[in-house]
């Protein structure tokens, strides 16, 4: 019985090992860069790069229709676009990243929405709003396990800039001029997993396996190495617990995802061993030391 | 051993309103300096300026053949986001920076080092605590570790004895006393007077400009010191553009 339950969703149908597959693969690059946008507090960044790429999928989408390679391609040009501009203005101006961000993001949303309308159908939007999990052909996973793996080795490279960027970004300054570059590129790295989400779970949640991980490993860890390995294992867990949910309930797969990740968040939140409000109420006696 | 620093006619500021205006002056290499003055004198500026952090408006600061980043700066400890999840250990880490740049790992003997600048500064037990649970002092303690890893041969501490108890000033004055005693050049915007003249052979008196400049002895007297408290912290955005011998001044 909690074998057909659990299990053999993967071993009957192909298109859930896909979707298995996929969910890992969004699971291990999105949610270490999740971790650093919560740190960097930039977690409200990555929803609004979410719909920064809109534009560009929707050229995409305009000039080939429902083609993965142009629409990925034109979802990282638009990213890229928006992340370069504001971080250019941010940097030379007085506005904060947030607010150029913002502003870019809004046009960049209001242009894709408007290029869609021209062309699409309302299901087309739906598909680029929402994604479709359950649809990943072997392209579209080919595509989100080279982003994942891209990802990954990135990551190491820049992960020493990056930590010191974060905790005294002064000291990154006087010893180095990795600062700007290690921003640059972990901004290009957050396009990248977005782009990757989309073509899963849609613009809408595509920040929702980066975030929700995030914020749960926060309650968890008070160790960077901790918090990432944490983060990645709760977005597995998600994705997977999602796909067997949205299975058995017929409930829609992206949403049942980022609901079971939801889930563990309010778990986390009440029950987590860092500031989780049970451990606040009940502290257990104090330590001599 | 250490490097001579040049201020040659040198404006800091932000915005082209100066907070360093015209400083002409050198440091000795392997002297100890205190940088005092009022609030607002330029002191934290003048230090941005010598560790690259912020451009000139005009003039140039020589590092005698030193790059910037060979310079250790402690800045004051709000600068840096203590929520971050990072332990002690591997905070103090970042100070071998120079050495392992973006790749290079922290072996045996690396790990061995910073168990040492811990042990300098007091803070051995502590490896594992997170940042975010320490106190000022330890905070300030942990600082000076970096520092001490950095093995810079010019030390700039920016207010580094504030809101410490006299213990740990007592601790990390020997440190500094260390750094000197082993040719390296050290700068320290300080305010308490009766410390520099105790500890400090070299002052600088900064009021925008320099008031006073060499002895300590002869930087603090009564006169040199009425002159800074009365200094003007001139801001006026109707200002006109400064003129220095008929010509306008700029970035070199």
């Amino acid at each position: 019985m909690l074998y057909e339950i659990l299990i053999g969703p993967f071993t009957e149908f192909e298109f859930m090992r896909r979707a298995l597959a996929g969910v890992l693969a969004l699971a291990l690059g999105g949610a270490p860069i999740g971790v650093f946008l919560m740190l960097r507090r930039m977690s409200l960044v990555g929803d609004a790069m979410a719909h920064a790429i809109l534009p560009g999928a929707a050229i995409g989408f305009l000039i080939s229709g429902l083609n993965l390679f142009a629409m990925t391609f034109g979802g990282l040009i638009a990213g890229f676009t928006v992340a370069i501009l504001s971080g250019v203005v941010a940097r030379s101006t007085e506005l904060k990243e947030d607010a150029s961000l913002a502003t870019f993001y809004l046009v960049s949303l209001a242009l894709g929405v408007t290029i869609v309308s021209m062309r699409g159908t309302n299901i087309d939007l739906l598909h680029v709003l929402f994604g479709n999990i359950l649809a990943l052909d072997d392209q579209t996973l080919l595509v989100i396990a080279f982003n994942a793996t891209i990802t990954l080795i990135v990551m190491a490279l820049i992960y020493r800039p990056l930590v010191i960027e974060c905790v005294d970004p002064v000291f990154l300054r006087t010893v180095s001029r990795s600062g700007a570059p290690t921003h640059l590129i972990f901004m290009a790295l957050v396009v990248i997993n977005l782009v990757n989400g989309f073509h899963a779970l849609g613009t809408l949640l595509a920040v929702g396996l980066m975030i929700l991980p995030a914020g749960i490993a926060r309650f968890w860890s008070r160790d960077i190495s901790g918090m990432l390995a944490i983060a990645v294992a709760s977005a597995a867990v998600s994705g997977y617990a999602g796909l067997v949910l949205s299975f058995q309930t017929g409930v829609p797969s992206g949403p049942a995802i980022i609901l079971v990740a939801a889930g563990m968040y309010v778990l986390s939140v009440l029950f987590g061993n860092v500031s989780g409000l049970v451990r606040q109420l009940f502290p257990g006696r104090h330590l001599e030391a | 051993m250490s490097a001579l620093l040049r201020f040659n006619d040198v404006t800091l500021g932000y915005d082209r309103h100066p907070a360093v205006h015209h400083l002409n002056g050198e440091i000795a290499p392997g002297s100890l300096t205190a940088v005092i003055g009022p609030n607002g004198a330029g002191k934290s500026t003048l230090f941005r300026g010598l560790v690259g952090l912020l451009k000139p408006l005009s003039g140039t600061i020589e590092l005698g053949g030193l790059n910037v980043r060979d310079i250790a700066f402690l800045p004051q400890s709000a600068d840096i986001d203590r929520s971050f999840p990072i332990s002690v250990f591997d905070f103090i880490g970042t100070g071998l920076w120079s050495r392992t740049g973006l790749f290079g790992g922290i072996g045996k003997p690396q790990q061995i080092k910073i168990q040492q600048a811990l042990m300098a500064v007091g803070l051995n037990g502590f490896e594992r605590r997170g940042i975010g649970t320490l106190s000022g002092g330890q905070m300030q303690r942990m600082l000076f570790a970096r520092v001490l890893l950095q093995d810079a041969r010019v030390i700039v501490l920016d207010e580094p004895f504030n809101a410490i108890d006299a213990k740990t000033s007592a601790d990390l004055l020997a440190l500094v006393k260390r750094w000197h005693a082993e040719g390296r050049t050290v700068l320290a915007a300080l305010h308490d007077m009766d410390l520099v003249r105790a500890h400090f052979p070299q002052a600088l008196l900064l009021a925008r400009g320099a008031v006073a400049w060499g002895d300590t002895a002869r930087v603090l007297t009564q006169d040199n010191l009425t002159t800074a408290r009365h200094m003007c912290e001139a801001f006026d955005d109707s200002a006109r553009a400064c003129v220095v011998d008929g010509v306008p001044a700029r970035a070199a």
